[in-house]
């Protein structure tokens, strides 16, 4: 087999990043162990998925409740993703090249990759399922507005969608618009409001319970 | 013998000290949580119990301790691999060998694999 599918892959960075010995390790482990029918591999999936939230730092949720209360770190954040969100301490693993996708009142930002190496898990956790499910892989592209209403997200028809493919150099993170009424908060209440959906970009950051500004 | 925390077969306060909080484990990576449901599914599927788990899990981590490894918490999960491997190939089933070239494989396989494609091993010939 020689065909390796080159046709719009130019370099070698557009290949997958090997990933640690460890990971490989455990790979190898898994892969044999359901080859040989000694475990099923949705059974592992499932023990894995209930620790879904589990996994991972949440450390995007840090970075956005930062760029909410201070305006020049967002300016930085935006700017250059990476070294900003390096300020805070969050690099590392997969997450080296990050850029934020700002939310406004026009525009709706929706993160995808065909792959899961390519989720900023140092900032975003682990991958859910349904993010690497090849379903949402390919309509995230061609009908994202399909898909957000799916996750119970309608947005006006004036809202532009914009869809970014994760690559093997830059991984996305959605920077969600602050709900109103959280005027008052404390950035470390403001971090418990964002979710990891909202960081994909299928959810928006919903206003604090009780609020009804 | 300590406390039970875990559900079913999993007694997981039986476990050596551990990366965790007060709702349960944490996992810094993705791999740490495979390796764990790997440990967890083959002691509820009777290939060992979970009595041995801990026992080959702890010595691992009383060989390390005596190497000089840290002892921060960092390393547990390359512990729990390594107790893992051990454990897998003692009771054979999978030996040693095949795993080293299973794990030359998937690396060939993430370094042949163009972006986009998800990653998998050739067909075997």
């Amino acid at each position: 087999m020689h065909d390796h599918r080159h046709d719009h892959h130019h370099h070698d960075h557009d290949h997958q990043d090997v990933p640690p010995d460890i990971s490989l390790r455990v790979k190898a482990l898994e892969s044999l162990l359901v080859e040989k029918g000694m475990v099923d591999a949705a059974e592992l999936d499932e023990i894995v998925d209930s620790f879904e939230n589990r996994i991972g730092p949440r450390n995007g949720a840090q970075v956005v409740a930062r760029a909410w209360t201070d305006s020049a770190f967002r300016q930085r954040l935006l700017a250059d993703s990476t070294a900003a969100i390096g300020e805070l301490g969050y690099l590392g693993g997969q997450g080296e090249h990050m850029k934020v996708v700002a939310n406004t009142p026009a525009v709706h930002n929706l993160v995808v990759c065909t792959l899961c190496s390519c989720y900023p898990w140092p900032t975003l956790g682990l991958p859910p399922t349904w993010y690497k499910s090849s379903a949402y892989r390919a309509r995230a592209v061609i009908e994202p507005r399909d898909v957000l209403r799916e996750f119970g997200l309608q947005l006006e028809d004036n809202v532009e969608v914009r869809v970014w493919d994760s690559t093997a150099e830059v991984r996305y993170l959605v920077l969600p618009e602050r709900p109103g009424g959280t005027e008052d908060m404390t950035e470390e209440e403001l971090a418990a409001l964002v979710t990891r959906d909202a960081m994909i970009g299928v959810a928006r950051v919903a206003a604090p319970q009780g609020s009804d500004s | 013998m300590a406390t039970s925390t875990g559900s079913g077969g999993e007694r997981l306060g039986d476990l050596p000290p551990w990366p965790s909080d007060e709702e349960g484990p944490v996992f810094d990576a993705p791999w740490q949580a495979q390796a764990f449901a790997l440990a967890v599914k083959l002691s509820e599927l009777g290939h060992f119990s979970w009595t041995t788990w801990t026992a080959t899990l702890a010595e691992e981590i009383a060989r390390a301790d005596a190497r000089g490894d840290p002892d921060d918490g960092s390393a547990y999960y390359h512990h729990w691999v390594a107790a893992l491997e051990g454990l897998v190939a003692d009771r054979d089933l999978i030996d040693l060998v095949a795993l080293s070239e299973r794990k030359d494989a998937w690396a060939e396989a993430y370094r042949r694999t163009p972006h986009g494609q998800p990653v998998e091993l050739p067909e075997k010939s």
